[in-house]
């Protein structure tokens, strides 16, 4: 059967296209290019002028003491948050899948920390973790505990960590639900005679089976913890302290627009854009062969 | 090696009961069919001797424990599902050996049972593939073979040939009992085709609504019906039913009782030599027999089987049809055999 839509007018498939085409080009090739080309110059002082420097740029980034650091905690970071959220997610997924009944009503009570912006979650998780007035700031001194992410670089990492993670739960519960409940009931009925008992049927069936939604989710939450947590850092710690949380993403605002060295802040998107670029060909690959048995 | 034992087995959703009282004795290498026509209960009785449902009230015995709180691992059972549930992301030598691995059986044991099995079913040269690379035939036998390996007291099996074309049914139908008579395992079969059921079971127990209407050899079964509902059930084409008496010298029958008569033991003669008359309304010849569907003096349909080399008669006349009285079977309002 022809599944082909054929168009008689050659132009109406531009046109029709054009505007996804548009946003494109202005929200993303656009400042990429310019990205690109900023970061092979430095302006001046006074912004007036700017000297071409080749990969200069590039060449002070990789000897800079800190932009190395925000690569490891970069690394960490995304560590942190893609290991807490998936594992977590996964868990509330085997425990709602166990329920049939009620979990359509889960499932809606549990998308919604995905709605909230990485602002609004930020600031959610400041008000209950300011050292000074937060209610569970206030619980952990009662216990002894002193809690103050502005000097503690270690519980600062732990906030962010908390609210980025906290926001990307609903949505890898979400994939999660939907691939525990493909998987045949009759097939781990099957192996409950066999004699496996949950946890080595969870291991050697139910995981296997749901490795596709897994390592898709891997990808996905992987580009989250580098890229959308962003806004979660910036209400919460700004960085800091000492840097202590300034991932690259933060770390391109931070130089850029903060201590205006653009040329180094241009440099540092064309390296992100890298990073992306793999991380994308790594989920289009995968994606290809996306059934694992 | 076991034999199984029901005892007043009722099982409720809610508040809605699907399982009615079921009570039953299977003896050790025994082959029993439960049959009856879908949403009857079948799937529910066979997955509550399996461990896979809750028991709501009475006892199931397999050997001498009663099992009713047991896992299902700890039942000694076996059993293939209706669409195989197979694993998908193993081999089918890994299908096989994922029982024995969990239960620690040492590499080599695991190894020559599987052989074993995979010999017997004709599965040698599929052992490395995955269950999407085999045909549904291959499916069940891997399905029969992860059964078959662990050496269970008892088989269980939901409607397995269901999903399997009709020449491949009748195949694997011959197989799945060679195999039991070989093993000597005591089965429990769950199906809706009567066929399936009579050619398999050594006793059947015929299941309506969630009761038990009768246990039996097929043929008593089939000779002696319990119920109208079995009468109807086991048997194709169905036994007729007929409202009226048509005995000589008898009076008419209570009301909402009726008469049973097979369709072959009626003979077609000439109008008036017989008990009664039929109308024949038209004829399926299908070779070795043929049926004759019509119409009595007293409006019940009525279904003749005659041998396929008859003569037939022509659509529109009028038959006699002798009907020895003693293969008259009579029911109650109630549906319950009758010995008038
Ligand atoms: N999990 C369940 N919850 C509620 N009712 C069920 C459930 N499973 C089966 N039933 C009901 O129990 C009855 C028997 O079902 P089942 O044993 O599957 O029938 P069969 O195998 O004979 O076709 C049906 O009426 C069905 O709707
Ligand atoms: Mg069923």
């Amino acid at each position: 059967m022809e599944k082909r839509v054929v168009f008689d007018n050659r132009w109406l498939p531009y046109l029709l296209v054009a505007p996804q085409l548009l946003v494109t080009f202005v929200f993303f090739f656009w400042p990429a290019g310019q990205a690109i080309y900023q970061s092979a110059f430095i302006p001046d002082p006074f912004g007036l002028k700017t000297q071409f420097v080749g990969f200069g740029n590039f060449e002070y980034l990789f000897g800079n003491r800190y932009y190395r650091e925000s690569f490891l905690t970069t690394a960490v970071f995304s560590v942190l948050v893609t290991v807490s959220a998936m594992s977590f997610a996964l868990w509330l997924a085997v425990l709602a899948d166990r329920v049939i009944k009620g979990s359509s009503a889960y499932r809606t009570l549990l998308i919604w920390p995905y709605a909230v912006a990485p602002a609004i979650a930020g600031v959610l998780w400041l008000f209950m973790f300011n050292p000074f007035t937060g209610i569970i700031a206030w619980m952990l001194s009662q216990m002894g505990y002193v809690w103050n992410h502005n000097l503690d670089g270690g519980q600062a990492m732990a906030l962010v960590v908390a609210a980025s993670a906290w926001k990307q739960i609903s949505y890898n519960f979400l994939f999660f639900l939907a691939g525990l409940q493909a998987i045949p009931k009759s097939v781990i009925e099957a192996a409950a005679i066999d004699g496996a008992s949950f946890w080595r049927r969870f291991w050697t069936i139910v995981f296997p089976l749901l490795s596709p939604t897994t390592f898709f989710l891997l990808v996905v939450n992987i580009i989250y913890a580098f890229f959308d947590t962003f806004g979660v850092i910036h209400t919460i710690t700004k960085g800091g302290p000492e840097q202590s949380t300034t991932i690259l993403v933060y770390k391109v605002f931070s130089d850029g627009f903060v201590g205006q060295d653009l040329g180094s802040s241009a440099a540092q998107s064309v390296v992100l854009l890298l990073l992306v670029g793999i991380l994308t060909v790594v989920q289009f690959r995968f994606i290809e062969r996306r059934v694992h048995y | 090696m076991a034999e199984i034992k029901l005892e007043a087995i009722r099982k409720s959703y809610g508040r809605t009961e699907v399982i009615h009282g079921i009570d039953a004795e299977i003896s050790d290498g025994e082959f029993i069919v439960i049959v009856g026509p879908s949403g009857c209960g079948k799937s529910t009785l066979l997955r509550m001797v399996a461990g896979l449902e809750t028991i709501t009230s009475g006892d199931i015995r397999i050997g001498d424990r009663v099992v009713n709180k047991l896992e299902p691992r700890e039942r000694d059972i076996a059993m293939v599902f209706q669409n195989y549930a197979l694993y998908p992301h193993m081999s089918v030598f890994d299908n096989m050996a994922y029982g024995l691995k969990i239960a620690n059986v040492p590499k080599p044991e695991i190894a020559s049972r599987v052989a074993e099995a995979a010999r017997m079913l004709e599965l040698e040269p599929y052992l490395d593939r995955k269950p999407r690379q085999l045909s549904g035939g291959q499916r069940q036998r891997v399905a029969m073979g992860r059964a078959i390996v662990r050496k269970p007291a008892v088989f269980l099996f939901d409607e397995p040939l269901s999903n399997l074309d009709a020449k491949l049914r009748v195949q694997m139908r011959l197989e799945i009992k060679a195999l039991q008579r070989k093993l000597g395992v005591t089965a429990l079969y769950v199906t809706h085709d009567q066929v399936e059921a009579m050619t398999l079971a050594d006793r059947m127990i015929v299941m309506n609504a969630g009761v038990a209407e009768q246990v039996g050899a097929p043929l008593d079964v089939y000779a002696n019906p319990a119920t109208l509902f079995v009468a109807g059930f086991i048997g194709s084409p169905p036994m007729n039913v007929l409202s009226h008496e048509i005995r000589q010298g008898r009076g008419p029958l209570d009301p909402g009782a009726v008469i049973g008569i097979r369709p072959e033991h009626i003979d077609l003669v000439a109008p008036g030599a017989g008990l009664i008359d039929l109308d024949v309304a038209f004829c399926e010849p299908l070779g070795a027999e043929t049926l004759v569907h019509g119409v009595t003096a007293a409006g019940d349909k009525l279904v003749v089987r005659i041998d396929g080399e008859t003569s037939l008669p022509a659509d529109g006349t009028r038959v006699g049809l002798a009907i020895d009285p003693a293969r008259i079977l009579a029911f109650d309002a109630a549906g319950r055999r009758s010995e008038t």
